[in-house]
């Protein structure tokens, strides 16, 4: 089914989420009245990024008043958006929810934090287990929250799982400006990355970074639909605040997978038996040698 | 070290965008307008003035030129000449009264043939410009605009509390070689570009002789030990002799405490930038 999605390429305030909010349903606005049917914030839209200690001060459960006044909207056009999530247990997760007529849908907590270089998501953040699909009624969505993005096997799982469009929400920051290239080190990773994705696992891929400083660091923007050939189709001009809007259709899924089937032709079954054997795990093993190779049968 | 490999490259348009817009979101969020900066004459702070009226506009910038009686004259007409260019009007604020009146008070400062007295008076009159700087700022209400970039940062090649002291700095990150690509892209005045850098701290004083090497040497290796951390056997392999790389990096090491806040003694819960950790930005 085809879906007009706006991707909201925002800038939100570090810990001040009264304020987010009235953003987001701005932005909401805007989007609704460019008719889109799906609107995507980026990573910690809700909440900014480098949020360190607040990380804790400014959770939220999912029952929160104000996580359910963005869901109301969600009547007029399906939404996600992102916010540290608080769990019964007192975890705290980098999450990202979808929602959809009045409910949420779908929770996803981001599985890989990075914790390396200027970032430090490990100290603060449980990571979530799992990598789930969402039935909207506008397709199959895959979250993938930025880094997730980066271990090809969370793309390859959404894959498997015949998504249509995958929604990466990012704090993508600016680094690498020491080469002539004409874009930022970090950039050209990212659009290598997101391009290589599209194509390879032949979907959608709808990339949402925010923008705005943080303590020095820029985030660059650059919000874009590739299409399931592995090409921008549409890119924010920058680094600026910017509305993307654009329908992702079935039609190009289906070209693209007419033209080369790779989804029909992919072997999981195989992959279990190499990871059966990586991984020591002797059930696994066994089960194949019980049961076959499926795809060999 | 003729064959050394090449100090870093810098694409100067994406630079440009990213410096300004830093020194205008970070200006404005903490509720201000404007900036206030000291002009030395020098390469760093001519860039910085281009950057700041680029992202505030030369009526919200206020240059600061603050001779001391022994500076050399060129250095106020180079800064002079530098205000021109970006459209900005020129403060003078003559240091020598402040100077000399702590100068005349401490009569161990007399002896310039000293190296550690030559060291003692250049940080005083450092000191002595950050104070006039801040209180510009304070009556102005314009953020003090920094002016260090990341060869004296990593080297510490610069007073603590002086012209390291700063609300923010554009150039912090931008090694002397890469500020000199931004500064040409920018139209910095050629006479400003080409002058040999100096602290102008005593008469004839240049960087470059009292470092002992050349900046383009010190930022090839700089960028590649820090930036991409390459290993001493590799650098040795590219060019670089070993004591050179050993003087470099202990310099680095030992001037670390330049770079960070004060040590605070632990005993609570929660300590100051220990493990109470908020950013800069915070709340805004």
């Amino acid at each position: 089914m085809d879906c007009r999605v706006a991707l909201c390429q925002m800038r939100p305030k570090l810990g001040v989420i009264d304020s987010n909010l009235e953003t987001h349903h701005q932005w909401l606005d805007q989007a609704i009245a460019a008719g889109a049917q799906l609107a995507v914030f980026p990573e910690l839209s809700l909440t900014g990024y480098f949020l360190r200690d607040l990380t804790q001060d400014i959770a939220m459960k999912l029952d929160d008043p104000r996580i359910a006044a963005l869901v109301a909207r969600s009547h007029e056009c399906s939404v996600v958006f992102g916010f540290v999530e608080e769990s019964r247990d007192h975890r705290f997760y980098n999450s990202v929810a979808f929602a959809e007529d009045g409910k949420i849908l779908h929770v996803h907590r981001k599985v890989h934090l990075p914790d390396y270089g200027i970032f430090e998501e490990g100290r603060y953040f449980a990571s979530g287990d799992s990598f789930e699909q969402v039935e909207s009624k506008y397709g199959r969505f895959g979250l993938l929250i930025c880094e997730d993005a980066w271990h090809v096997t969370s793309g390859w799982l959404h894959f498997l799982n015949g998504v249509d469009a995958m929604l990466m929400p990012v704090a993508s920051p600016a680094r690498g400006i020491d080469t002539e290239e004409p874009e930022l080190s970090s950039q050209k990773s990212w659009r290598n990355l997101t391009d290589a994705q599209a194509l390879l696992f032949q979907t959608w891929v709808l990339r949402c970074n925010r923008v705005g400083f943080e303590d020095g660091t820029m985030f660059w923007g650059g919000s874009a639909f590739i299409s399931p050939f592995g090409k921008a189709v549409v890119e924010a001009h920058g680094e600026e605040e910017e509305l993307l809007v654009h329908t992702i259709d079935s039609e190009s899924l289906k070209r693209a997978r007419i033209q080369t089937p790779l989804l029909r032709d992919e072997r999981p079954h195989m992959v279990r038996s190499h990871l059966a054997r990586h991984l020591n795990d002797p059930d696994a093993e066994r089960g194949i040698q019980e049961h076959g190779d499926p795809e060999q049968s | 070290m003729s064959a050394l490999p090449p100090p870093p490259g810098c694409n100067v348009e994406l630079t440009k965008r990213v410096l300004v817009g830093f020194l205008r979101e970070e200006t404005h969020r903490v509720g201000m307008t404007r900036a206030v900066l000291g002009l030395s004459g020098g390469i760093d702070s001519a860039l910085v003035i281009e950057l700041a009226v680029r992202a505030l506009g030369p009526e919200n910038v206020l240059a600061v030129a603050m001779p001391y009686r022994e500076s050399h004259p060129d250095s106020l007409l180079l800064a002079r000449e530098s205000a021109q260019h970006a459209g900005v009007e020129l403060e003078v604020a003559d240091i020598s009264p402040m100077a000399d009146g702590y100068l005349e008070n401490n009569p161990d400062l007399d002896d310039k043939s000293l190296e550690s007295v030559r060291l003692r008076r250049g940080n005083v009159f450092s000191r002595l410009r950050m104070t006039t700087l801040y209180d510009r700022s304070a009556k102005l209400g314009g953020l003090v605009f920094g002016t260090s970039n990341k060869t004296e940062l990593m080297l510490g090649y610069g007073t603590q509390h002086g012209d390291m002291a700063s609300g923010i700095n554009p150039i912090g990150d931008l090694y002397k070689s890469q500020v000199v690509a931004l500064s040409r892209h920018l139209g910095v005045p050629s006479e400003i570009i080409d002058r040999p850098p100096s602290a102008d701290l005593w008469a004839g004083q240049t960087d470059e002789d009292e470092l002992g090497f050349t900046y383009d040497s010190i930022d090839a290796l700089l960028f590649r030990l820090i930036d991409r951390r390459e290993s001493r056997e590799s650098l040795i392999e590219q060019g670089f002799q070993a004591d050179f790389i050993d003087t470099i990096s202990k310099r680095v090491r030992i001037n670390q405490y330049k770079r960070r806040p004060p040590l605070i003694a632990k005993v609570a819960a929660r300590t100051v930038n220990l493990d109470y950790r908020y950013a800069r930005d915070w709340g805004t």
